[in-house]
C-alpha cells in the first residue's frame, strides 16, 4: 500500500518519459468578482502531462469544469471567467502568457479544436471543399495534401463531398470534416471536446478510431473530453476526472477503471450499466457543489460514503496509489483502490406473468410527405412488461413514440390499448384512454413550463381528470413528489431551481399523478449524467415493480437495455430488425445489424 | 415566494439599471406634468390673457399664443387626453393584436392563413394613413381616433406575438399537455401566454410611443380635439405661424412629446435586457461557435 507521497505536493502528473508535449501546471481560472461577490475559482490546482503521441481522456459531469480546461489550453476563457494563475505549456512554451494575435497563430496551427456539434462549427452556406481550402491557406498549407488530409480522417472519397453543403453530409460526415480540418496543418496538440456526443454507436466507433489513428502517425497530443467513461475508456491512453473544478483523480485508463481511487470515480463506475449482465445501478446522492458553494474540505464529502471526519479539516491533497502515477486527491485513496472492482449487485428481473398485452402495436407505418418514417412495425407490451426500442438516430423510434401518445395522428395500422382500438389523435380518444397512457419527454429542461410552480406543474393533469377538493389535491401532488423521491417542500419551487435529475423526477411525477396503465419514456436519461442517470432508472424500475406499470421505453442506449428491458425491439431505418428478449436478443442476436450495434457499443473491456 | 410575477421581476431589473431608471423618470415627469397640469395652471385654457404671440412676461410666463391665451396653462391643460387615449389604444392594439397572433400560432393551418392574410392587407397602410381614412370617413371623434390607432397597431403586434408563440407551442411542456387532451383555450392561457409576458412588455412600450406620436399627429392635421381645447399637437400647429414671435408655444408642446417618446424608448430597451436574464440563468452565449471560428 502506497503512502502519500511527497514528492508530488501539489500538482497530479501523468507518468511518463520525455518532455511532455503539453503540461498544464496549476491551472486556475476565476469568476471575475462584481457586485460584492467575491472572487471564486471554478477550476484549481490541475495540473496534468500529455506526451506526443497520447490521448488523455479528460472525464466529468456537467459543471465539473472539463470545457473550462479544455478552452484554456486554446487560451480562451468563456465571458465573465479569467485566468487566475497556473501555466499551459505546448512544447514547454507558456501560451497563457501570448498576446492575442500570437494566440491567433497558435491557434489552428499548434493547437486544434474540435467542437461538439460540428453541423454548427461549419458556414451552412458555403461548400465544404471551400472552408477546407480556406484552412490550408490561412495556415500555408499545401492544397495538394487536401485529398490526403481527408483520406486520414476517413473519407475517402472526397469529391462529392468537397462538392457538398455542410447540411448534406451526414453527421459522421460532418465529424470527419472538423477533423480533417483540426489535423490538416499537422497541429501539436488538439483539443476535442465530446465529438461524438450526437453520433450513433457506429459511427462513434469509426471517429474513435479515426482520432486515434491520426494521433499516433502524427504524434499528436490529444486532450479528449467526455461526459461518457466507456467512451474514453476506449480512447484514452490515461485518464484524468474533474469534480467541482479539481482533478480528482488521474492515471492510466485501464487502471483507472480496474481500481478506481477516489469514491467519485467508483461511484460513476457503479451508475453505468452494462452490456454483459443485467446488474443494479447506483446513483449518487446529492448534486454537485456550484463554484462559490463549496463545503470545507473535500468537495465531494457530502455525497461520499467513505467521508471521514478529516475530509472536511482540509482539500486533500493528490496520493499517489500505484507506482505508474496512478493518484487521487482523497485520504483514503489507498482503502477504496483496494476494493475488489467496483462491486456491482446482479439484478434478477421476475419475468412479469404472461397474459394478454396491453399495448399492441401493429402494421404502424408513418410517411411524412412520401418518404416513408415507419413502415409496417408490430409489437406488444405485456401487463407489468418493460419493453425497450432501441434503434439509431434517425429510425423512427421517437415517431412511434408519438402515435402512441397521440401527438402524431397520421398513420396507418392499429394500435390497441387495454382491448379497444385506439383514435390516431389525442382528440378522439376517451378521457380513460388519455390518462391511461402517459407519456415522459427527453429533455426535463424543456418540458417543465418555466413560469409554474412544481405543484401547478404536477396538478395540471390531476386537475384535468380528476375533480377533488383542494386539501386531497395538495396531498395528492405532495404524494406524487415523495414516490419520485422529491420532499413535499418542492411543490412550491419553479423548475429552473431544479437540477436536471430533480426535474425529470417532476416530469415523471407529472406522469404517475393520475395513475397511468403505460408509460412512454422517450430517452428519459439520454439529457442526464450517469449518476443522475443511475437513480432515474432505479426510481423507474421500482415504481414499475410497486404500481404494475408497464414500460415502453426508447432509448439508443444498449447497456441501459440491459439493465432495464424485458423484451427489446432492434429498428432500422424504420423497420423492426430484431425482436426478442433482452437476454437473448444483446446475448446472440440473429440479424447482422444488431451484432454490429453491440460491437459498436464502447466498453471497459 | 422567490418570484411571484414574471413582469414585476422584469420591470424591477429594469428599473434598477440606469438606462432603465432614467428612462423612466423622463416618461414620468411627462406623465405628472400632464396628470397635475390642469389642477395647478394659472389661467383656464380658454381665457385671453395677454396680445397673440406676446413674448415671456410676469403675467404669462411663456408668453400668448395666437390668440393670447397663456402658452403655460394650455400646455398644463393639453397632455392628459392625449396620454390617455394613447394609454388607450395601446391597450387595445396590444391586447387584440397578441390574442390574434397566439391563436395563429398555437392552431396553425387555416387560423393562421386566415389571421396573418389580414394582418398583411391592414399592414399594407401605413399607420397615420389607415388612422387619416377612417377618421376622413367617420369624422374625428375620440372614440374613432383610439379604435382606428388600436386596430393599426394590432397587425404588427399580431406578428410579434404569432413568432415568439410558435416557438413555444412547439416546448415538450406544451405537448405534455396536449397529450392529455387539455384543451387549446386553456393550454393557450396557463402554458403559453405567461412565457410570452417579457415579450408583451416590450410590444406595450413600443406600441405607446407611437400612439402618442400617431394621436399627436392626427391633431395637429385637425383632428382629434377640436379649437379652442387645448391639445399638444394641435397646439404646434396652431402656434407654428408664430413660431418666431414666441418659439414656446410650439416649443412646449413638442418638448413634452419628444421627452415621453424618448423616455418610454428608453425603459422598454432596459425592459427587452432585462428580460433576457429572468426566468432561469442568463443565456450565457456558447463559446464554441466563436471558437470554431477562429481555428477553421
Amino acid at each position: 500500500m502506497a503512502a502519500p507521497s511527497e514528492d508530488i505536493p501539489v500538482t497530479m502528473a501523468e507518468a511518463g518519459s520525455g518532455t511532455p508535449r503539453l503540461a498544464v501546471e496549476n491551472l486556475r481560472i476565476v469568476m471575475s468578482p462584481s457586485r460584492g461577490r467575491p472572487e471564486t475559482d471554478v477550476v484549481d490546482q490541475v495540473s496534468f502531462t500529455v506526451q506526443p503521441g497520447h490521448v488523455l481522456g479528460l472525464v466529468g459531469e456537467s459543471g465539473s469544469g472539463k470545457t473550462t480546461v479544455a478552452l484554456a489550453l486554446l487560451g480562451l476563457v468563456k465571458r465573465g471567467l479569467a485566468i487566475g494563475g497556473g501555466k499551459v505549456l505546448i512544447d514547454g512554451r507558456d501560451i497563457l502568457g501570448l498576446s492575442e494575435h500570437e494566440l491567433q497563430k497558435l491557434r489552428g496551427r499548434t493547437v486544434a479544436y474540435v467542437p461538439q456539434d460540428p453541423g454548427s462549427a461549419l458556414n451552412p452556406v458555403l461548400k465544404v471543399g471551400t472552408q477546407l481550402r480556406e484552412v490550408f491557406s490561412i495556415h500555408g498549407g499545401d492544397a495538394d495534401r487536401l485529398t490526403q488530409v481527408m483520406a486520414e480522417a476517413g473519407l475517402e472519397d472526397p469529391g462529392p463531398i468537397l462538392g457538398s453543403y455542410p447540411h448534406q453530409l451526414s453527421g459522421g460526415q460532418q465529424q470527419r470534416v472538423a477533423l480533417a480540418m483540426a489535423f490538416a496543418c499537422r497541429p501539436r496538440l488538439i483539443v476535442l471536446d465530446e465529438p461524438t456526443t450526437g453520433l450513433d454507436v457506429t459511427t462513434q466507433r469509426r471517429v474513435l478510431d479515426t482520432v486515434r489513428g491520426l494521433c499516433r502517425t502524427y504524434q499528436v497530443a490529444a486532450v479528449y473530453i467526455s461526459h461518457d467513461l466507456a467512451v474514453v475508456a476506449e480512447i484514452a491512453d490515461h485518464v484524468a476526472v474533474m469534480y467541482s473544478g479539481r482533478l480528482i483523480e488521474i492515471g492510466a485508463a485501464g487502471e483507472l477503471f480496474a481500481s478506481p481511487a477516489h469514491p467519485y470515480t467508483r461511484g460513476l463506475m457503479r451508475a453505468i450499466p452494462s452490456m454483459e449482465s443485467s446488474h443494479e445501478l447506483h446513483g449518487m446522492a446529492g448534486s454537485p457543489p456550484r463554484p462559490g458553494n463549496r463545503p470545507a474540505g473535500c468537495s465531494f464529502r457530502p455525497r461520499c460514503e467513505f467521508a471521514i471526519a478529516e475530509c472536511e479539516a482540509r482539500e486533500p491533497q493528490p496520493v499517489v496509489v500505484s507506482d505508474t502515477g496512478h493518484a487521487a486527491r482523497c485520504v483514503r485513496a489507498a482503502e477504496v483502490t483496494a476494493l475488489s472492482g467496483t462491486a456491482l449487485t446482479a439484478r434478477e428481473r421476475a419475468a412479469p406473468p404472461a397474459g394478454q398485452p396491453v399495448l399492441t402495436i401493429s402494421d404502424v407505418s408513418v410517411s411524412y410527405t412520401n418518404k416513408p418514417v415507419l413502415r409496417d412495425v408490430s409489437l406488444d407490451v405485456g401487463a407489468r412488461q418493460s419493453v425497450a426500442i432501441v434503434g439509431t438516430s434517425g429510425s423512427g423510434k421517437t415517431t412511434l413514440a408519438r402515435c402512441v401518445v397521440g401527438l402524431h395522428k397520421d398513420w396507418t395500422g392499429t394500435i390497441t390499448f387495454d382491448g379497444e382500438q385506439l383514435p390516431p389523435g389525442v382528440r378522439g380518444r376517451t378521457q380513460d384512454q388519455l390518462r391511461k397512457i402517459q407519456f415522459v419527454a427527453q429533455n426535463p429542461y424543456g418540458s417543465l413550463n418555466p413560469r409554474q410552480t412544481i405543484g401547478q406543474i404536477i396538478g395540471q393533469p390531476l386537475a384535468h381528470f380528476t375533480k377533488l377538493p383542494a386539501r386531497e389535491h395538495d396531498k395528492r401532488i405532495g404524494d406524487a413528489l415523495t414516490s419520485v423521491a422529491l420532499r413535499e417542500s418542492f411543490a412550491t419551487r419553479y423548475p429552473d431551481e431544479l437540477s436536471g435529475g430533480e426535474r425529470q423526477r417532476v416530469a415523471l411525477a407529472r406522469a404517475l399523478v393520475v395513475g397511468p396503465e403505460l408509460l412512454v419514456c422517450d430517452e428519459i436519461t439520454s439529457a442526464l449524467d450517469v449518476s443522475v442517470q443511475a437513480a432515474i432508472v432505479e426510481l423507474l424500475l421500482r415504481l414499475q415493480a410497486e404500481r404494475g406499470l408497464s414500460l415502453l421505453f426508447i432509448t439508443h442506449n444498449l447497456p441501459l437495455v440491459r439493465s432495464i428491458a424485458d423484451d427489446v425491439t432492434v429498428i432500422s431505418a424504420g423497420q423492426i430488425c430484431e425482436r426478442g428478449p433482452v437476454t437473448q436478443v444483446l446475448t446472440a442476436p440473429k440479424e447482422a445489424y444488431t451484432r454490429q450495434l453491440i460491437a459498436d457499443v464502447p466498453s471497459f473491456g | 415566494m422567490a418570484r411571484r410575477s414574471e413582469a414585476i421581476a422584469v420591470l424591477g431589473r429594469a428599473v434598477r439599471t440606469p438606462q432603465g431608471g432614467t428612462g423612466l423618470v423622463i416618461a414620468g415627469l411627462v406623465v405628472l406634468v400632464a396628470a397635475i397640469g390642469p389642477a395647478v395652471a394659472p389661467y383656464s385654457s380658454t381665457q385671453f390673457v395677454t396680445a397673440p404671440f406676446a413674448r415671456a412676461s410676469s403675467i404669462a410666463w411663456l408668453g400668448g399664443d395666437i390668440l393670447g391665451r397663456d402658452v403655460l396653462s394650455r400646455t398644463l391643460d393639453g397632455g392628459w387626453e392625449l396620454l390617455v387615449m394613447a394609454a388607450i389604444a395601446t391597450a387595445l392594439g396590444v391586447v387584440v393584436g397578441a390574442a390574434l397572433g397566439v391563436m395563429a400560432a398555437y392552431y396553425g393551418g387555416w387560423w393562421d392563413s386566415v389571421i396573418m392574410r389580414a394582418v398583411d392587407v391592414i399592414l399594407a397602410f401605413p399607420q397615420l394613413v389607415f388612422a387619416l381614412l377612417l377618421v376622413s370617413i367617420l369624422g374625428p371623434k375620440i372614440w374613432l381616433i383610439v379604435l382606428a390607432v388600436a386596430i393599426s397597431h394590432a397587425p404588427q403586434v399580431a406578428r410579434v406575438a404569432r413568432a415568439a408563440a410558435l416557438d413555444i407551442s412547439e416546448r415538450d411542456f406544451v405537448k405534455a399537455m396536449q397529450i392529455l387532451g387539455i384543451p387549446g383555450r386553456r393550454i393557450i392561457r396557463r402554458d403559453v401566454l405567461p412565457n410570452l409576458t417579457s415579450v408583451l412588455m416590450v410590444e406595450i412600450g413600443l406600441r405607446l410611443t407611437y400612439s402618442m406620436l400617431v394621436i399627436a399627429g392626427l391633431s395637429f392635421l385637425g383632428f382629434g380635439l377640436q379649437p379652442p381645447a387645448a391639445s399638444w399637437g394641435l397646439m404646434i400647429n396652431e402656434n407654428r405661424v408664430g413660431l418666431i414671435a414666441n418659439p414656446w408655444g410650439v416649443l412646449m408642446p413638442a418638448i413634452l412629446i419628444a421627452l415621453f417618446t424618448i423616455g418610454v424608448n428608453t425603459f422598454t430597451d432596459a425592459v427587452a435586457r432585462a428580460s433576457l436574464g429572468v426566468g432561469g440563468r442568463a443565456a450565457e452565449p456558447e463559446p464554441v461557435a466563436l471558437v470554431a471560428r477562429e481555428v477553421t
